[in-house]
Protein backbone atom coordinates (compact mmCIF):
# COMPACT_ATOMS: atom_id res chain seq x y z
CA UNK A 1 0.00 0.00 0.00
CA UNK A 2 1.60 3.29 -1.05
CA UNK A 3 0.71 6.80 0.03
CA UNK A 4 1.91 10.37 -0.19
CA UNK A 5 4.64 11.23 2.31
CA UNK A 6 4.80 15.01 2.47
CA UNK A 7 8.09 16.48 3.65
CA UNK A 8 8.49 19.60 5.79
CA UNK A 9 10.54 21.29 3.07
CA UNK A 10 7.74 20.82 0.53
CA UNK A 11 5.30 23.07 2.42
CA UNK A 12 5.15 26.86 2.42
CA UNK A 13 3.36 29.22 4.84
CA UNK A 14 -0.09 30.25 3.59
CA UNK A 15 -0.23 27.15 1.40
CA UNK A 16 -3.81 25.93 1.04
CA UNK A 17 -4.83 22.34 1.62
CA UNK A 18 -7.00 20.87 -1.11
CA UNK A 19 -10.67 21.03 -0.04
CA UNK A 20 -12.62 17.88 0.72
CA UNK A 21 -16.37 17.69 0.07
CA UNK A 22 -18.55 15.08 1.73
CA UNK A 23 -22.28 14.65 1.29
CA UNK A 24 -23.64 14.05 4.79
CA UNK A 25 -26.25 11.34 5.26
CA UNK A 26 -28.11 10.11 8.34
CA UNK A 27 -26.09 6.91 8.13
CA UNK A 28 -22.84 8.88 8.22
CA UNK A 29 -23.97 10.85 11.30
CA UNK A 30 -25.14 7.74 13.16
CA UNK A 31 -22.09 5.70 12.15
CA UNK A 32 -19.79 8.44 13.40
CA UNK A 33 -21.61 8.72 16.72
CA UNK A 34 -21.57 4.99 17.36
CA UNK A 35 -17.93 4.65 16.26
CA UNK A 36 -17.07 7.23 18.92
CA UNK A 37 -19.27 5.49 21.52
CA UNK A 38 -21.53 8.52 21.76
CA UNK A 39 -24.98 7.16 22.58
CA UNK A 40 -26.70 10.51 23.12
CA UNK A 41 -30.01 10.53 21.22
CA UNK A 42 -29.51 13.79 19.32
CA UNK A 43 -27.01 11.93 17.16
CA UNK A 44 -29.32 9.08 16.12
CA UNK A 45 -32.95 9.97 17.03
CA UNK A 46 -34.44 12.62 14.76
CA UNK A 47 -37.55 13.15 16.93
CA UNK A 48 -35.38 13.81 19.97
CA UNK A 49 -33.12 16.21 18.03
CA UNK A 50 -36.10 18.17 16.70
CA UNK A 51 -38.26 18.22 19.83
CA UNK A 52 -35.63 18.51 22.57
CA UNK A 53 -32.74 20.28 20.88
CA UNK A 54 -34.88 22.40 18.59
CA UNK A 55 -32.79 21.63 15.52
CA UNK A 56 -33.89 20.30 12.16
CA UNK A 57 -32.40 16.79 12.36
CA UNK A 58 -29.76 14.60 14.00
CA UNK A 59 -26.34 16.22 13.81
CA UNK A 60 -22.70 15.17 13.68
CA UNK A 61 -21.03 14.82 17.09
CA UNK A 62 -17.78 16.54 18.07
CA UNK A 63 -15.50 13.46 18.35
CA UNK A 64 -16.48 12.39 14.84
CA UNK A 65 -15.70 15.86 13.52
CA UNK A 66 -12.26 15.49 15.14
CA UNK A 67 -11.86 12.22 13.25
CA UNK A 68 -12.86 13.96 10.01
CA UNK A 69 -10.23 16.67 10.61
CA UNK A 70 -7.63 13.97 11.26
CA UNK A 71 -8.53 12.20 8.03
CA UNK A 72 -8.41 15.53 6.16
CA UNK A 73 -4.94 16.38 7.49
CA UNK A 74 -3.40 12.95 6.92
CA UNK A 75 -4.92 12.60 3.46
CA UNK A 76 -2.68 15.57 2.66
CA UNK A 77 0.44 14.67 4.67
CA UNK A 78 0.36 10.91 4.26
CA UNK A 79 0.98 8.47 7.13
CA UNK A 80 4.22 10.11 8.30
CA UNK A 81 2.29 13.24 9.31
CA UNK A 82 1.79 13.05 13.08
CA UNK A 83 -0.81 15.28 14.71
CA UNK A 84 0.35 16.83 17.98
CA UNK A 85 -2.46 19.16 18.93
CA UNK A 86 -5.98 20.11 17.88
CA UNK A 87 -8.33 22.80 19.10
CA UNK A 88 -11.98 23.17 18.09
CA UNK A 89 -14.66 25.74 18.25
CA UNK A 90 -18.17 24.68 17.32
CA UNK A 91 -20.19 27.35 15.53
CA UNK A 92 -23.10 25.50 13.98
CA UNK A 93 -24.36 21.96 13.45
CA UNK A 94 -23.81 19.59 10.55
CA UNK A 95 -26.96 17.78 9.42
CA UNK A 96 -27.92 15.04 6.95
CA UNK A 97 -28.39 16.65 3.56
CA UNK A 98 -25.57 19.13 4.13
CA UNK A 99 -22.65 19.28 1.78
CA UNK A 100 -19.76 19.31 4.25
CA UNK A 101 -16.61 21.02 2.96
CA UNK A 102 -13.32 20.80 4.86
CA UNK A 103 -10.72 23.39 3.97
CA UNK A 104 -7.57 24.84 5.48
CA UNK A 105 -4.24 26.53 5.12
CA UNK A 106 -0.79 26.54 6.66
CA UNK A 107 -0.35 29.50 9.01
CA UNK A 108 3.14 28.73 10.34
CA UNK A 109 6.07 26.42 9.64
CA UNK A 110 8.60 26.05 12.48
CA UNK A 111 11.43 23.85 13.68
CA UNK A 112 11.47 23.29 17.44
CA UNK A 113 14.47 22.87 19.75
CA UNK A 114 14.24 19.09 19.27
CA UNK A 115 14.59 19.56 15.48
CA UNK A 116 11.01 18.50 14.91
CA UNK A 117 9.33 20.18 11.92
CA UNK A 118 5.89 21.56 12.76
CA UNK A 119 3.09 23.02 10.70
CA UNK A 120 0.35 25.09 12.29
CA UNK A 121 -2.86 24.70 10.33
CA UNK A 122 -6.09 26.65 10.40
CA UNK A 123 -8.96 24.49 9.25
CA UNK A 124 -12.71 24.72 9.06
CA UNK A 125 -15.81 22.81 8.12
CA UNK A 126 -18.57 24.53 6.20
CA UNK A 127 -22.01 22.95 6.00
CA UNK A 128 -23.27 24.53 2.80
CA UNK A 129 -22.76 28.28 3.31
CA UNK A 130 -22.64 27.98 7.11
CA UNK A 131 -19.36 27.91 9.04
CA UNK A 132 -19.88 24.89 11.29
CA UNK A 133 -16.54 24.27 12.99
CA UNK A 134 -13.16 25.95 13.27
CA UNK A 135 -10.04 23.99 14.11
CA UNK A 136 -6.42 24.84 14.79
CA UNK A 137 -4.08 21.89 14.41
CA UNK A 138 -0.37 21.28 14.78
CA UNK A 139 1.15 18.48 12.75
CA UNK A 140 4.73 17.23 12.57
CA UNK A 141 6.22 16.31 9.21
CA UNK A 142 9.46 14.49 8.40
CA UNK A 143 12.39 16.75 7.60
CA UNK A 144 13.69 14.30 4.99
CA UNK A 145 13.04 10.77 3.78
CA UNK A 146 14.99 9.31 6.75
CA UNK A 147 13.07 11.27 9.40
CA UNK A 148 9.90 9.92 11.02
CA UNK A 149 7.96 11.96 13.62
CA UNK A 150 6.38 8.77 14.97
CA UNK A 151 9.76 7.70 16.36
CA UNK A 152 9.78 10.66 18.73
CA UNK A 153 9.19 9.87 22.40
CA UNK A 154 9.36 11.74 25.70
CA UNK A 155 11.34 14.96 25.51
CA UNK A 156 11.79 14.75 21.74
CA UNK A 157 7.99 15.05 21.26
CA UNK A 158 6.80 18.51 22.31
CA UNK A 159 3.44 19.15 20.66
CA UNK B 1 -26.85 30.53 41.17
CA UNK B 2 -24.75 31.88 44.02
CA UNK B 3 -22.58 34.91 43.21
CA UNK B 4 -19.77 33.72 45.50
CA UNK B 5 -17.94 30.56 44.58
CA UNK B 6 -18.64 28.05 47.37
CA UNK B 7 -15.52 27.05 49.33
CA UNK B 8 -16.21 23.37 48.69
CA UNK B 9 -16.12 24.01 44.94
CA UNK B 10 -13.06 26.27 45.08
CA UNK B 11 -11.26 23.49 46.96
CA UNK B 12 -11.74 21.16 43.98
CA UNK B 13 -9.63 23.35 41.66
CA UNK B 14 -6.36 21.59 40.87
CA UNK B 15 -7.38 18.36 42.60
CA UNK B 16 -7.31 15.16 40.49
CA UNK B 17 -10.72 13.48 40.47
CA UNK B 18 -12.44 10.49 38.87
CA UNK B 19 -9.34 8.40 38.31
CA UNK B 20 -10.43 5.56 36.04
CA UNK B 21 -9.13 3.03 33.59
CA UNK B 22 -10.59 1.88 30.31
CA UNK B 23 -13.46 -0.61 30.62
CA UNK B 24 -11.87 -2.82 27.95
CA UNK B 25 -8.46 -3.05 26.27
CA UNK B 26 -8.05 -0.80 23.23
CA UNK B 27 -9.42 -2.81 20.32
CA UNK B 28 -9.26 -2.82 16.55
CA UNK B 29 -13.01 -2.98 15.92
CA UNK B 30 -13.61 0.59 16.97
CA UNK B 31 -10.52 1.71 15.06
CA UNK B 32 -11.86 0.21 11.82
CA UNK B 33 -15.37 1.59 12.48
CA UNK B 34 -13.97 5.07 13.09
CA UNK B 35 -11.91 4.90 9.90
CA UNK B 36 -14.99 3.65 8.02
CA UNK B 37 -17.12 6.48 9.42
CA UNK B 38 -14.68 9.04 8.00
CA UNK B 39 -13.58 7.07 4.95
CA UNK B 40 -10.03 7.31 6.31
CA UNK B 41 -7.71 5.20 4.17
CA UNK B 42 -4.52 6.06 6.08
CA UNK B 43 -2.42 2.87 5.65
CA UNK B 44 -1.25 3.15 9.27
CA UNK B 45 -4.66 1.78 10.26
CA UNK B 46 -5.21 -0.73 7.44
CA UNK B 47 -1.81 -2.07 6.44
CA UNK B 48 0.22 -4.03 8.99
CA UNK B 49 3.52 -3.57 7.12
CA UNK B 50 3.16 0.22 7.00
CA UNK B 51 2.19 0.32 10.68
CA UNK B 52 5.18 -1.83 11.59
CA UNK B 53 7.58 0.29 9.56
CA UNK B 54 6.37 3.69 10.76
CA UNK B 55 4.91 3.23 14.23
CA UNK B 56 6.34 -0.09 15.37
CA UNK B 57 2.97 -1.84 15.02
CA UNK B 58 -0.72 -0.96 14.87
CA UNK B 59 -1.97 2.21 16.51
CA UNK B 60 -5.33 3.92 16.95
CA UNK B 61 -6.11 7.26 15.27
CA UNK B 62 -4.95 9.87 17.81
CA UNK B 63 -8.29 11.70 17.72
CA UNK B 64 -9.95 8.60 19.22
CA UNK B 65 -8.46 9.42 22.63
CA UNK B 66 -11.71 10.34 24.34
CA UNK B 67 -13.56 7.43 22.70
CA UNK B 68 -11.91 4.90 24.99
CA UNK B 69 -13.41 6.43 28.13
CA UNK B 70 -17.02 6.74 27.07
CA UNK B 71 -18.95 4.27 29.23
CA UNK B 72 -21.05 1.44 27.87
CA UNK B 73 -24.67 2.49 27.37
CA UNK B 74 -25.61 -0.25 29.81
CA UNK B 75 -23.68 -2.62 32.03
CA UNK B 76 -24.71 -5.01 34.82
CA UNK B 77 -25.40 -3.22 38.08
CA UNK B 78 -25.13 0.28 36.65
CA UNK B 79 -28.03 2.59 37.41
CA UNK B 80 -29.11 5.77 35.67
CA UNK B 81 -27.48 7.51 32.76
CA UNK B 82 -23.73 6.93 32.58
CA UNK B 83 -21.91 10.04 31.40
CA UNK B 84 -18.30 10.84 30.50
CA UNK B 85 -16.64 14.00 31.86
CA UNK B 86 -18.25 13.56 35.27
CA UNK B 87 -16.49 16.62 36.70
CA UNK B 88 -18.44 18.79 34.27
CA UNK B 89 -21.79 17.38 35.40
CA UNK B 90 -20.73 17.61 39.05
CA UNK B 91 -19.92 21.32 38.61
CA UNK B 92 -23.34 21.92 37.06
CA UNK B 93 -24.91 20.31 40.11
CA UNK B 94 -22.72 22.00 42.73
CA UNK B 95 -23.06 25.44 41.16
CA UNK B 96 -26.81 25.01 40.50
CA UNK B 97 -26.38 25.71 36.80
CA UNK B 98 -28.86 23.46 34.96
CA UNK B 99 -27.62 24.17 31.42
CA UNK B 100 -24.13 23.96 30.00
CA UNK B 101 -22.37 24.05 26.65
CA UNK B 102 -18.82 23.08 25.74
CA UNK B 103 -17.36 26.14 24.02
CA UNK B 104 -13.82 24.94 23.29
CA UNK B 105 -12.00 21.64 23.20
CA UNK B 106 -8.23 21.30 22.84
CA UNK B 107 -6.43 17.96 22.66
CA UNK B 108 -2.70 17.33 22.94
CA UNK B 109 -1.49 13.95 21.72
CA UNK B 110 1.42 12.09 23.32
CA UNK B 111 2.53 8.48 22.84
CA UNK B 112 0.40 6.55 20.33
CA UNK B 113 -2.43 4.39 21.69
CA UNK B 114 -2.16 0.76 20.57
CA UNK B 115 -4.59 -2.18 20.45
CA UNK B 116 -4.31 -4.06 23.74
CA UNK B 117 -3.37 -0.97 25.77
CA UNK B 118 -5.10 -0.14 29.03
CA UNK B 119 -5.42 3.58 29.54
CA UNK B 120 -5.80 5.53 32.75
CA UNK B 121 -7.40 8.92 33.18
CA UNK B 122 -8.07 11.60 35.75
CA UNK B 123 -9.94 14.89 35.59
CA UNK B 124 -8.64 18.18 36.99
CA UNK B 125 -10.56 21.46 37.24
CA UNK B 126 -8.12 24.17 36.15
CA UNK B 127 -10.28 27.26 36.66
CA UNK B 128 -13.79 28.55 37.36
CA UNK B 129 -14.66 32.08 36.32
CA UNK B 130 -16.51 34.77 38.19
CA UNK B 131 -20.22 34.96 37.21
CA UNK B 132 -20.76 36.23 33.68
CA UNK B 133 -23.80 37.02 31.57
CA UNK B 134 -23.90 35.92 27.93
CA UNK B 135 -26.61 35.57 25.30
CA UNK B 136 -27.38 32.13 26.75
CA UNK B 137 -27.82 33.23 30.33
CA UNK B 138 -25.95 33.96 33.56
CA UNK B 139 -23.38 31.50 34.79
CA UNK B 140 -19.71 30.63 34.93
CA UNK B 141 -17.03 29.37 32.57
CA UNK B 142 -14.85 26.50 33.74
CA UNK B 143 -11.85 24.65 32.32
CA UNK B 144 -11.34 20.92 32.90
CA UNK B 145 -8.27 18.90 31.89
CA UNK B 146 -8.73 15.19 31.26
CA UNK B 147 -5.29 13.59 31.44
CA UNK B 148 -4.52 10.21 29.90
CA UNK B 149 -1.64 7.78 30.47
CA UNK B 150 -1.07 4.20 29.32
CA UNK B 151 -0.23 1.06 31.29
CA UNK B 152 3.48 2.02 31.16
CA UNK B 153 2.78 5.40 32.75
CA UNK B 154 3.53 7.21 29.48
CA UNK B 155 1.65 10.41 28.72
CA UNK B 156 -0.77 9.73 25.86
CA UNK B 157 -2.71 12.97 25.88
CA UNK B 158 -4.69 15.73 27.53
CA UNK B 159 -8.18 16.79 26.58
CA UNK B 160 -9.02 20.31 27.76
CA UNK B 161 -12.66 21.40 27.81
CA UNK B 162 -13.90 24.93 28.33
CA UNK B 163 -17.58 25.01 29.27
CA UNK B 164 -20.15 27.62 30.17
CA UNK B 165 -22.69 26.50 32.77
CA UNK B 166 -25.68 28.81 33.05
CA UNK B 167 -29.22 29.60 34.05
CA UNK B 168 -31.29 30.59 31.02
CA UNK B 169 -32.12 34.25 30.43
CA UNK B 170 -29.55 36.20 28.49
CA UNK B 171 -28.39 39.69 27.76
CA UNK B 172 -31.09 42.10 26.75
Amino acid sequence: MSATRLLFSEVQPEQALPPLTVEVTTTLVVLGALASRDWRPMHHDRDFAVQRNGVRDVFMNTPNQAAWFERYITDWTGPTGRIGRMKFRMKDSIFPGDSMVLSGRVVARTLDAQQCGWLDLRLCIHAGARLATECEARVALPLDTEDNPWRRRGESWQP
Amino acid sequence: MTETLPDAVAALIGQPQYQEQTEFPIESGYIYTTCASTQNGNPLFWDAQTAQALTGGPIAPPTMLSVWFRPHYWSPGAEGERTPLRTHFELKRLLELPEAVITDNEVVFGAPVRPGDTLHTRQVIRSISVPKTTKLGRGRFWVIDVEYTNQHGEFVGTDTYTAFGYVRGGEQ
